[in-house]
């Protein structure tokens, strides 16, 4: 059933590109770098139960990384990919050391904190990253000298690594290593009295989400062919942070709705008021207040009413039924 | 004698502030030892606890467990060397399945805790699931073992809290009130279950059903104001007029 769902969605990104008009494709492949940039904060808001404001931080440092890489050394994907992605796992070791040994209201002001300092030294450091006006002029990138100067090329690598991402992200968090993830969210006192060492696994729960938010800022780079300091900005953090909410924390599929809905709503609205922001913090009190699981969260919850009875429920079966009554 | 012990506690305090919870404390525990703690409530039982799990340090004294001087390790690590407690509020994954609960437990007994790229199923790890479900089927627990946490009953969920000590491993068991808030017939199981242990299993234990505590232990401990007052077979703390007088009011038990 799983590889089924997978294989569908494999052919349905190969084939997008013959359907949908290029305006099209290039919405889904922002919804897709966004949709990565949300699953990885999701591993952190909606796996282990830490509430980030400083995603954008990552985000930032694997665009203007993989941006200034582009620039100085190659343009060729896999040095620009690794690269933007080694900077942010860097970024997220020592930012990580800090922020693992606080908790709750305290971590959300430590990262906010620390993707404010990056922001502002990205918006200095003007002779590198063109300060207030962005990084410019950065040469479309290239796959083994090929230049990807179609955005179906982008389309194509954004979406292969979209799956891959998704599928290990779904095996991650229902592995050993997951579940206590998600123990340390329900009650990490007691994931200690069982014997484990709750620290590590949110340090290295940092580490895995600040480097997979590197990659789609990377992802974003190629996408957009510009960075401004406004994609470092804690109102990124902020977005990001509401897509996982409003698709629904704790699922895989429901930051990837998060993020399509602000896409495709922003990208509908802006063409008629410039008030986009306003509008989001509307859809944003309202998700809070009357839906606060979630996209996914009311789908899941309307089928299962819907379905009640006609699934099985998943059972043990293995014991012997006669000892056990 | 005192090489011997399991756990050895040396002129511990424990101060909040101004406050001495626990004076001058010192016993020792033998191997394979029940030994009930009792005392009024206030008397520093559940803070005790806490010292020897690692959840607080003392504020002096040193605590040794099998010869090694665990007193400033934390709890996770004291968890690992067979120190293992259960709660006196129910405290579990509320929104995690019975079945979750015990293989969190489990999984870390059996070295998959970081395990990052295999996902967890019954075909994928069949030891731990084969353990888990004989866990479930001693403490009566396999027909719930699928449903969530919270949607139990209290003396159910008392019964995982124990039970997730119970498949922790321990060497040394501290239950801190088993049998709160159960009924009778509830508590009458769990006792049948804590008599069933393995002999060489230490175990402490924080009660006020005293039926419990004279049941299972062969030695008690009274706390009162934060001193051990006595430290006795049943017999004679169920004879001793201080104990009758501070712990159980003037009339005493028969």
């Amino acid at each position: 059933m799983t590889y089924l769902k997978f294989g569908i969605a494999v052919l349905l990104f190969g084939a997008a590109p013959f359907f949908l008009a290029s305006f099209h494709i290039s919405l889904l492949t922002e919804i897709l770098i966004l949709a990565i940039f949300a699953l990885s904060l999701n591993i952190l808001v909606g796996y282990t139960g830490l509430v980030s404001l400083g995603h954008a931080a990552f985000f930032g440092a694997g665009a203007y990384a993989a941006g200034l890489i582009g620039q100085h050394v190659s343009a060729e994907i896999i040095t620009t990919l690794l690269g933007g992605v080694l900077v942010s796992f860097m970024l997220a070791l020592v930012v990580g050391i800090f922020c693992m040994k606080v908790n709750g209201f305290y971590f959300l002001m430590l990262t906010l904190a620390f993707s404010q300092m990056i922001y502002s030294f990205i918006y200095q450091s003007t002779t590198w990253t063109g300060g207030s006006n962005g990084l410019t002029g950065i040469p479309t990138p290239s796959l083994l000298g090929l230049e990807l100067s179609n955005i179906v090329w982008v389309f194509y690598v954004t979406a292969i690594l979209f799956l891959l991402l998704y599928a290990g992200i779904s095996i991650f968090v229902k592995s050993p290593f997951g579940r206590v993830l998600v123990g340390i969210k329900e009650n990490e006192t007691r994931l200690k009295s069982m014997g484990y060492n709750t620290k590590i696994y949110r340090y290295v729960a940092f580490v895995i989400s600040g480097t997979l938010g590197g990659l789609s800022g990377v992802l974003f780079t190629y996408f957009n062919g510009f960075i401004a300091p406004t994609n470092v900005y804690w109102t990124m953090s902020g977005t990001v942070l509401i897509m996982v909410l409003i698709g629904g924390a704790g699922t895989m599929i429901g930051p990837v709705l998060g993020a399509a809905l602000i896409v495709i709503l922003e990208t509908v609205i802006a063409t008629y008021t410039d008030m986009w922001m306003l509008l989001l913090g509307v859809i944003f009190i309202f998700f809070v207040i009357f839906l606060p699981e979630g996209i996914y969260g009311v789908w899941q919850r309307s089928t299962r009413k819907w379905l009640k009875g006609k699934i099985p429920q998943p059972e043990l079966k293995k014991v012997d039924r006669e000892k056990v009554s | 004698m005192s090489t011997r012990s399991i756990l050895e506690v040396n002129h511990i305090n424990k101060r909040f502030g101004g406050l001495e919870i626990l004076k001058d404390i010192s016993f020792q525990v033998q191997p394979g030892e029940r030994i009930g703690i009792i005392g009024p409530n206030g008397a520093g039982k559940t803070t005790f606890f806490n010292l020897l799990t690692g959840d607080l340090t003392p504020s002096q004294g040193t605590i040794t467990y099998q010869g090694k001087d665990v007193t400033d390790e934390p709890n996770y690590q004291r968890t690992r060397r067979g120190i293992v407690r259960t709660f006196q509020k129910n405290n579990l994954l509320d929104n995690l399945t019975v079945l979750d609960n015990l293989l969190l437990v489990l999984q870390r007994k059996h070295g998959l805790k970081n395990t990052w790229f295999r996902v967890r199923n019954e075909k994928n790890y069949e030891a731990l699931y084969e353990e888990a479900e004989e866990l479930l089927e001693t403490w009566g627990l396999y027909p719930v073992s699928n449903k969530i946490v919270k949607n139990l009953s209290y003396g159910e969920q008392r019964q995982i809290e124990i039970m997730l000590g119970i498949a922790t491993d321990p060497e040394i068991l501290l239950l801190d009130e088993p049998t709160a808030g159960m009924s009778q017939t509830e508590t009458d199981e769990i006792v049948r279950l804590l008599d069933d242990l393995p002999k060489d299993l230490t175990i402490m234990i924080v009660e006020h059903d005293l039926d419990v505590i004279f049941g299972l232990a062969e030695r008690i401990l009274v706390l009162h104001e934060g001193y051990i007052m006595n430290d006795d077979t049943p017999e004679t703390i169920r004879h001793d007029a201080r104990v009758n007088d501070i712990y159980m009011g003037k009339k005493g038990v028969s």
